[in-house]
């Protein structure tokens, strides 16, 4: 399909997204990361039934304890598709840079700046 | 196992935001498996706490150490060596490895990260109930092991009491009665004779009456 999406995006390759920790979310924010987001199967199409469930809440967590600490819960998003759907996973891609670069950096990468 | 829930960051934040050097200090014990302050608990503090402090341009080191358990000499002496490099520590262990942590750093500030509750068992993952209220007197042997005191919202000892509706308690209408549940059982086990004797006064003393508590066992001293 040759489908572009978004160069700001590293993907990191999981075996599920019930692999996905809250800490692993926690510790993309502390090295710098502007936003982090989970793709993971439709739910109800996990292979080992509920790791996208399992991720979806993880995120949630992540969430409120990022806003709690003043990062922005909004700066993390969980979507589903299937494995199949490139098209959608490229628009997914260009939703989530076009928010986070509407959201401005991570103010922890901004602190860890200014600090250095 | 003793449960325990976690604090509130927030709280967390307000009591070590005055120290630069904090030590967050898991416990791989009870509190781990009600997933309070066990290992990966204290990662996401730290890491929290990290962001929280950078982000309002504080310089705040904070490290994570998850000891065996926080309620014996020996894996507390693991860190003597370290402690002074630090204003204070968060212990997420329960009240107990708080306490002890406290006694034996005396010139250390040690906070607690959890909210110690109760003694239970894990009903499914992510509900823990109580079972236990140590009462120090087990008379699980005459209640089909069900235990009236911790599970009685009035600790009654010849049950059930009139608040006690179709298996319900009124305090609760999703609290099994407890005297509901032990007759149950005596039934199951074919003992309803054993509902016919009565409970003496219990001696309160071995509970909280009587002070805190102690138990000496001169066989296995050293």
């Amino acid at each position: 399909m040759r489908l572009s999406y978004p160069s700001s995006i590293k993907i990191i390759r999981v075996p599920c997204t019930g692999k996905v920790d809250i800490l692993h979310i926690l510790r993309a924010f502390e090295k710098g990361a502007d936003g982090v987001y989970a793709v993971g199967c439709m739910e109800g199409d996990c292979h080992f039934n509920s790791g996208n469930f399992r991720a979806r809440k993880r995120m949630e967590q992540a969430r409120k304890l990022l806003n709690t600490v003043g990062v922005g819960g909004e700066r993390v998003q969980m979507f589903n598709l299937s494995s199949a759907d490139g098209p959608r996973f490229a628009e997914y891609a260009r939703e989530m840079d076009q928010r986070i670069r509407d959201l401005g950096p991570s103010p922890i990468k901004m602190a860890m700046k200014k600090a250095a | 196992m003793i449960v325990a829930d976690k604090k509130p960051i927030e709280e967390i934040i307000q009591q070590v935001e005055a120290y630069r050097n904090v030590l967050i200090l898991g416990c791989n014990e009870c509190v781990t498996v009600c997933e309070a302050g066990g290992k990966k608990e204290v990662g996401i503090l730290a890491s929290a706490l990290r962001m929280y402090f950078i982000n309002n341009g504080k310089d705040m080191r904070i490290d994570e150490i998850t000891l065996e358990r926080q309620c014996d000499h020996e894996y507390l002496e693991e860190i003597r060596d370290r402690i002074d490099k630090y204003d204070a520590v968060i212990s997420l262990a329960c009240g107990v490895g708080v306490q002890f942590m406290a006694e034996k750093y005396l010139s250390k500030p040690i906070y607690p990260g959890v909210n110690t509750c109760f003694l239970g068992v894990t009903d499914k993952r992510g509900l823990w109930t109580e079972r236990c209220q140590a009462c120090g007197q087990c008379i699980l042997a005459n209640t089909a092991g069900i235990c009236p005191i911790s599970r009685c919202a009035k600790r009654i000892l010849n049950g059930p009491c009139g608040g006690s509706s179709k298996g319900k308690c009124e305090i609760n209408k999703d609290l099994d009665c407890a005297w509901q549940l032990i007759v149950d059982r005596l039934k199951a086990l074919g003992r309803m004779d054993d509902y016919e004797k009565l409970f003496s006064i219990k001696d309160w003393s071995t509970d909280r009456a009587g002070g805190p508590r102690k138990v000496v066992r001169e066989d296995v001293q050293i």
